[in-house]
């Protein structure tokens, strides 16, 4: 059990490094250089996603990797310093519950 | 909605949760002494990276003939169908915890992308637009 959240970990902090590299390198002004990074993380992603499908249910890999969702949100607010309403503190709350179901 | 939309969406959907569903049962199929690499070579988990590349192509294809406050809403259900892939098909148990997590999830994922999109952050980020806007008045 605790591999399979050490994975789903690796997956959410890959995703969300990823994301965040792209959308930050993808700005006017933003360097450049962090969109290939960001392919690197998402390389990392993919693998450690299919080495948490190899012990882990398809049923909980798949929706336990939504908690790179919160993980986002949280760092969109603090790093990108965007504006995050309250529809997308919501929908994160709801998918970090789910996670946490997941975890029962 | 034109038809073109939907029946891309429904596309988008299914490949999506049948890439996952045949690289789960290719993982899980590969010999226990394969590395994690090695594992990546088993018949059904090539076609599984087959299907989410086809995915993903058929995803860009979708967000060129349709909004992304639509997509991302609607293809959040895949978290929901990836869990029934694995109950129905690959024999998995499914609790009530983790079914209401599934759909948690989903609600979840489709309220945060149903945020309109930042068009004022944009504009933050953006150190032109100030000046451009103060030309234009």
């Amino acid at each position: 059990m605790t591999a399979q959240w050490l994975l789903v970990g690796a997956v959410v902090a890959c995703t969300a490094c990823a994301d965040l590299l792209q959308s930050h390198g993808m700005r006017r002004g933003g360097a450049r250089w962090k969109v290939p990074v960001s392919i690197v993380f998402l390389a990392a992603s993919f693998f450690s996603f299919t080495q948490l499908l190899r012990i882990a249910d398809l049923s909980f890999a798949v929706p336990a990797t939504a908690a790179s969702l919160v993980v986002e949100t949280l760092l969109a607010r603090v790093v990108l310093k965007e504006r995050v309403g309250w529809k997308r503190w919501g929908g994160a709350m709801l998918a970090a519950a789910g996670v946490a179901l997941l975890a029962l | 909605m034109k038809a073109r939309a939907l029946w891309h969406t429904a596309g988008v959907i299914v490949l999506n949760a049948a890439g996952n569903f045949a690289l789960s049962m290719g993982m899980k199929r590969a010999a226990a002494g394969a590395g994690p690499v090695l594992a990546l070579l088993e018949p059904a988990a090539i076609a599984g990276i087959i299907l989410l590349i086809a995915w993903m192509l058929l995803r860009l294809r979708l967000l060129q003939i349709a909004d992304l406050s639509f997509v991302l809403p609607i293809t959040a259900v895949g978290y929901i169908l990836n869990a029934a892939m694995g109950a129905a098909f690959l024999g998995e148990h499914v609790s009530l915890t983790r079914w209401a997590g599934a759909v948690l999830i989903t609600g979840g994922a489709a309220l945060t992308s149903l945020t309109p999109e930042g068009g004022a952050e944009m504009q933050r980020q953006d150190p032109e637009a100030g000046r451009r806007k103060g030309e234009a008045a």
